[in-house]
């Protein structure tokens, strides 16, 4: 499969020992004078940690700024959903973390597959993004003394983990929030609410702008600007049953990557392995219950198949703690892919706890013997509260049930060490991108490298790319390219709306969720995998014959944009297949049951696939070009991953 | 049913950049709800004080004409001979007057934007979890307790309807003579009825509004929070028992001519 | 979550009446029509329910409700709801993309209608536009602390208690349910929280009067006044105390009345 490196997907990481890249490449920038920022208008997709960081700073560099959300308000992002925590390599415990060994775990808790030079750069700045938003007002969990407290989290032997109670992504959000209102207010920003990406509009090579579409009124609009910066998050809805906010979308990182931007490792996905299992058939998505939790709970399951009696009932002699048997150092904080195979399993062989028999047993009842009820309320209190809403059942007496579910995807669009794509003046941030986890993402790492990619790396890059273009003429929205995109928007929606067929958005998106949960989610084979890519494309043609929208296209109608966003899952749905497909090895959250050792654990394939899949569009997923991007290894040693 | 959508809907910027002319500073704070509403919790004060002494002033109803008599007598010469008898008492009216115009020109100015603020109200029935009585009917007893109060002046200040109703034989309004004038008035059954009541009217009043000040003022503090519901509940309750006590008392025949 | 069980598991409800408040537009006058769902899972989320209310209208040739959600977590602030005359509906500390249906009886008639405020106004069906909310963000909710140069996050140590207190009220996720639920439309629960999230931090306090002022005055362009109802605090699906709303109030008198050259002293 491996061809010659593609010039398009050269990483620009600069030259030099690991941890003097990033210093060289600010020392050799090139800079835009502070007079001229203003001159630079910056298009910002999206307001979520990334997307927020990054509109706020480029707005205080003095650049002009447009911000575009599809919510009513910048602070909806889903990054507010995040519970856990954000990672830096502060060492503000003394347990031997530094800017190494966060780069260190990332990479190997990535299984090898990410850009060395990307993620030490996450590591280095991650010191500065709690400085920053410490001083933003994020109110951090601090010690008696004042001092800010850490945990460790899943994956992890350092405590380098800063929370805010179960709530850090949306403490987060809100310090970025802030600082972007704070922008708009002073009028460094100008926000576009309530409006959605529905295509990029390249010019002579470059990125030139975008068409938006208003969802109020269904107007399309074109914007030109010098340089657009997608963070528009990840595509984990694809299952359709995810953790994800019911509005996350592919759209804009698809129709970016149908305009030229390669999509880099589409199968990566992370299934989380502490969701509430599903419990009915109109459930429209999944809750993530902190990692957090696996501190202090313990995984078990029924050793006699389908066991129906209450936990409680359960002796001892009969339980089985799958993590701590099958990964005794680790135990219950296991990686997060790790343990999301175990559950699996337990589940697949009829082990299965709950009245579906979906679920595995996360116990609190050692803890609360060990430390007291108060104290694993105070940890979790808020935690077990909203188990308790979703659920019905009190995990202070009956163990909680959870299931892995899809929320996170690593994959996305590629982009190089500025975050450029592959479409020059057009930038991704944050999950948008492909870059810093490799194949799985460790907990408490999607704060930070959102934050990184906002607060610390695009302001720079941005100026290296633009330093030159000063005073150069750009293609405004009259260019025939920006009209041409708005006529293809309106007959895309007008299509959507004159099918009349027979089923909603909704219900084909569940079809779609079905196939790639099947097929394509904690366990692959090559053999369902083709299944998935025998059905989706019959599906899909299903979709474009016997969809139906109803409501007009000139007020909000939220069954019209659905349908855009189904559209767009379903093309990336079959270019996900076939990438698992190809990726004939296993690593990190993607797992091919072909690719296994005797204990089965995933075997990687350094010789053949130490890359990065980087497709090409050409008119159709189905016949998508494969491009890679080989990986370099100059500091780490490939290793198999280990967590016994 | 319509409402205009919001014309700042669409692109947003600068929206903090408005340069804000300043009134003098006192005015400034006036001009604002918040500001409204600490105006509104002192003139409360103010005007609570007066309420609370002017019942227990009045229990020395019981001990007799001459008391009574005695102490209203008293009021007027306050802090004489540094001020000429009655100023002070005039001062004093003075001050209640402006707290007592400041407190109803700061609720009507707040009333007038609780109702722009949801111009199309709710089309189903509310369902109020915490919303007390005494708090959803301020403007009711504050507006009652505004009224009685004029009837209360024209009664027992000016004496104007002291001797309604009543024969002629009963008397007439005498100056001077407080405790004959109150036991004349309270005879009258549908005037002791009116005074009970209105004052029940501002013990539901003071019964929110005692409370609601602290809040208003910024007067929070866990180690006292929970005692100021009680205050409330206290303040009120005396001054309707003390207050409702002397139309009883004078029907009952306890105080009389 | 593995394979999709056709047969539910929990209870049925059966037989609900959903009357539910349709307006075609900002300018449009709506009115409530009245629709049935003739059995649901107890299990469901109320937004779930709505969900098959969507389907089964789609299916019919109907336009669907328009209703504003997101995450379904509880956290993102997007969905509303006025439910039987509550705020987010009847379950205390609950927004609604939390409420699930056992909290409903079988042959229940559900009054759903818009949050209405002056300062809200109805987009479409139940969606209304809570962009004030973010005019008094802007206006001040903030501390001003551009990218870079930030001191080491250890430098200021922030004791316990005053943390706490910030996160208590920094939890607030900008619904506007306090603003549905307040008998004067008043948004003084959304903006307290946030002023005393950032005035209980010393990080914040460079800012203190400057932000209080702002962005008090900025409310009184949305929203009503404060009585001091509490029923905000009872709708709030943080839970958020009034408490907020009297520090709020302390420093905005403070604003007006403080000698800011003299900050630093205290």
């Amino acid at each position: 499969m491996s061809t010659i490196t593609d010039p398009r997907l050269a990483s620009k990481v600069p030259a030099g020992a690991i941890g003097d890249k990033w210093s060289t490449y600010r020392e050799d920038m090139k800079l835009v004078n502070p007079n001229n920022k203003r001159k630079f208008k910056i298009i910002v997709v999206g307001t979520g940690l990334a997307g927020a960081s990054a509109a706020a700073t480029l707005a205080e560099l003095g650049y002009q700024v447009d911000a575009f959300t599809f919510h009513d308000s910048p602070r909806r992002a889903h990054s507010i959903a995040a519970q856990g925590g954000i990672n830096a390599a502060k060492n503000y415990h003394g347990d031997g973390d530094s800017v190494y060994r966060l780069f260190y775990d990332t990479i190997k808790g990535g299984d090898f597959r990410a850009r060395e030079g990307n993620v030490h750069r996450l590591a280095e700045v991650s010191v500065e993004i709690i400085d920053q938003m410490v001083a933003q007002g994020v109110p951090f969990a601090r010690e008696y003394g004042g001092l800010l407290d850490n945990r460790s989290f899943g994956g992890s032997q350092v405590s380098r983990t800063f929370y805010a109670r179960g709530q850090t992504g949306q403490q987060l959000l809100l310090g970025a929030y802030q600082q972007l209102a704070r922008q708009i207010g002073l009028g460094g920003v100008t926000l576009y609410n309530r409006t959605e990406l529905v295509d990029t509009v390249n010019i002579d090579g470059r990125c030139a702008g975008i068409v938006v579409r208003d969802l109020l009124t269904g107007e399309l609009q074109s914007h030109a600007a010098h340089a657009v910066v997608l963070a528009t998050g990840g595509y984990g809805n694809v299952f359709f049953l995810s953790t994800n906010a019911m509005q996350c979308n592919v759209t804009a990182a698809w129709r970016a990557h149908r305009k030229g931007a390669m999509f880099a490792n589409p199968c990566y996905t992370q299934i989380h392995p502490t969701c509430i299992p599903q419990s009915d058939p109109t459930q429209s998505k999944l809750t993530l219950m902190s990692e957090s939790l696996r501190n202090d709970g313990r995984v078990w399951v029924p050793l006699n198949v389908a066991d129906a009696r209450p936990a409680a009932q359960i002796p001892e002699s009969e339980r089985d703690y799958i993590l701590e048997r099958l990964y005794p150092s680790f135990g219950n904080l296991a990686p997060r892919d790790i343990a999301s195979r175990a559950a699996k399993r337990a589940v697949d062989s009829g082990h299965g706890v709950g009245p579906l028999q979906n679920g595995v047993n996360l116990d609190f009842a050692a803890a609360i013997g060990r430390l007291g009820k108060d104290v694993v309320q105070e940890r979790y209190g808020n935690l077990f509260e909203m188990y308790e809403r979703i659920s019905g059942e009190n995990p202070y007496e009956t163990p909680m049930r959870i299931y892995p579910a899809s929320h996170y995807t690593m994959g996305g669009l590629w982009v190089d060490y500025e975050l450029q794509t592959t479409v020059p003046g057009l930038y991704a941030a944050g999950e948008a991108n492909f870059s810093d986890h490799g194949a799985n993402r460790l907990g408490a790492s999607a704060l930070m490298q959102g934050l990184a990619d906002g607060y610390f790396v695009l302001p720079y890059t941005i100026g290296n790319e633009l330093a030159p273009m000063l005073n150069k003429p750009t293609p405004g929205v009259d260019h025939p390219a920006f009209k041409q995109a708005e006529q293809d928007a309106r007959d895309r929606y007008n299509q959507y709306l004159g099918i009349k067929g027979t089923r909603s958005p909704d219900w084909f998106h569940r079809e779609l969720g079905r196939i790639i949960w099947d097929y394509c989610g904690m366990e692959r084979t090559e053999q369902g995998l083709e299944k998935a890519l025998s059905e989706l494309p019959s599906l899909y043609e299903e979709f474009q014959k016997d969809l139906r929208v109803t409501g007009d296209g000139v007020s909000v109608n939220q069954t019209l944009e659905k349908a855009g966003r189904v559209d767009d899952f379903f093309q990336l749905g079959m270019l996900m297949c076939r990438d698992a497909l190809e990726r004939r090895e296993s690593c990190g959250g993607h797992f091919r049951s072909e690719y296994q050792d005797d204990e089965g654990e995933a075997k990687r394939d350094d010789e053949n696939f130490a890359h990065v899949a980087a497709w090409e569009w050409n008119g159709d997923p189905m016949s998508s070009i494969r491009n890679i991007e080989p990986l370099e290894f100059e500091t780490v040693h490939l290793a198999t991953r280990s967590y016994k | 049913m319509a409402q205009a959508i919001n014309s700042r809907r669409g692109p947003v910027t600068a929206t903090a950049q408005r340069a804000k002319k300043r009134k003098p500073f006192l005015l400034d704070l006036y001009s604002t709800a918040v500001g409204k509403k600490y105006v509104m919790a002192i003139t409360g004060i103010v005007l609570i004080g007066f309420v609370i002494t002017h019942m227990i002033g009045n229990l020395k109803m019981y001990l007799g004409r001459e008391d009574f008599n005695h102490y209203a007598e008293f009021l007027r010469a306050l802090l004489v001979p540094i001020l000429p008898r009655t100023v002070f008492l005039w001062l004093f009216r003075g001050m209640l007057l402006t707290a007592g115009i400041l407190h109803v020109h700061a609720a009507y100015g707040l009333t007038v934007m609780n109702r722009n603020a949801r111009s199309v109200k709710y089309q189903s029935p509310r369902d109020y979890q915490v919303a007390s009585f005494a708090s959803r009917t301020m403007r009711w007893t504050g507006i009652i307790v505004l009224l009685f109060l004029f009837w209360h002046l024209a009664d027992l200040t000016w004496g104007t309807v002291n001797a309604l109703g009543t024969s002629a034989a009963d008397g007439k309004f005498v100056r001077g003579d407080a405790y004959g004038n109150v036991v004349r008035s309270f005879e009258r059954p549908p005037v002791a009825v009116l005074y009970i009541v209105a004052n029940i009217a501002l013990g539901t009043h003071l019964f929110h509004g005692v409370w609601s000040l602290f809040q208003s003022l910024g007067w929070s503090n866990p180690r006292f929070n929970k005692w100021r519901r009680s205050l409330a509940t206290g303040i009120a309750t005396v001054v309707v028992v003390g207050n409702v006590s002397f139309p009883i008392a004078v029907l009952a025949g306890v105080v009389g001519q | 979550m593995i394979e999709p069980h056709e047969t539910p598991h929990g209870t049925q409800l059966t037989n609900l009446t959903l009357t539910v408040w349709r307006q075609k537009g900002p300018n449009d006058g709506g009115a409530f029509e009245s629709y049935r769902i003739d059995s649901i899972s107890d299990e469901a989320s109320f937004l779930e329910m709505l969900d098959v209310l969507n389907e089964k209208l789609i299916g019919e040739g109907r336009e669907a409700v328009t209703f504003d959600h997101d995450c379904r977590e509880g956290i993102c602030g997007t969905c509303s709801l006025m439910i039987d005359g509550q705020a987010h509906g009847p379950q205390r500390g609950t927004a609604t993309c939390q409420l699930h249906m056992r909290k409903f009886e079988s042959n229940a008639t559900i009054v759903i209608e818009p949050w209405r405020a002056t300062a809200f106004p109805i987009i479409k069906d139940l969606m209304v536009d809570r962009s004030a909310f973010d005019r008094i963000i802007e206006s001040g909710g903030y501390i001003t602390a551009p990218t870079g140069g930030a001191p080491d996050a250890n430098l200021i140590p922030v004791a316990k208690p005053a943390a706490d207190a910030a996160m208590d009220a920094a939890q607030c996720i900008g619904c506007g349910a306090c603003v549905a639920a307040c008998p004067n439309g008043a948004a003084n629960l959304f903006t307290a929280a946030k002023v005393a999230h950032l005035n209980l931090l010393p990080q914040g306090q460079a800012e203190r009067y400057s932000r209080a002022e702002a962005m008090v005055e900025t409310m009184d362009e949305y929203f009503g006044s404060c009585t001091n109802h509490g029923e905000c605090e009872a709708a709030c699906p943080k839970e958020i105390s009034i408490d907020v709303i009297a520090l709020m109030n302390k420093d905005y008198r403070k604003a007006k009345f403080a000698n800011r050259k003299e900050l630093a002293r205290s």
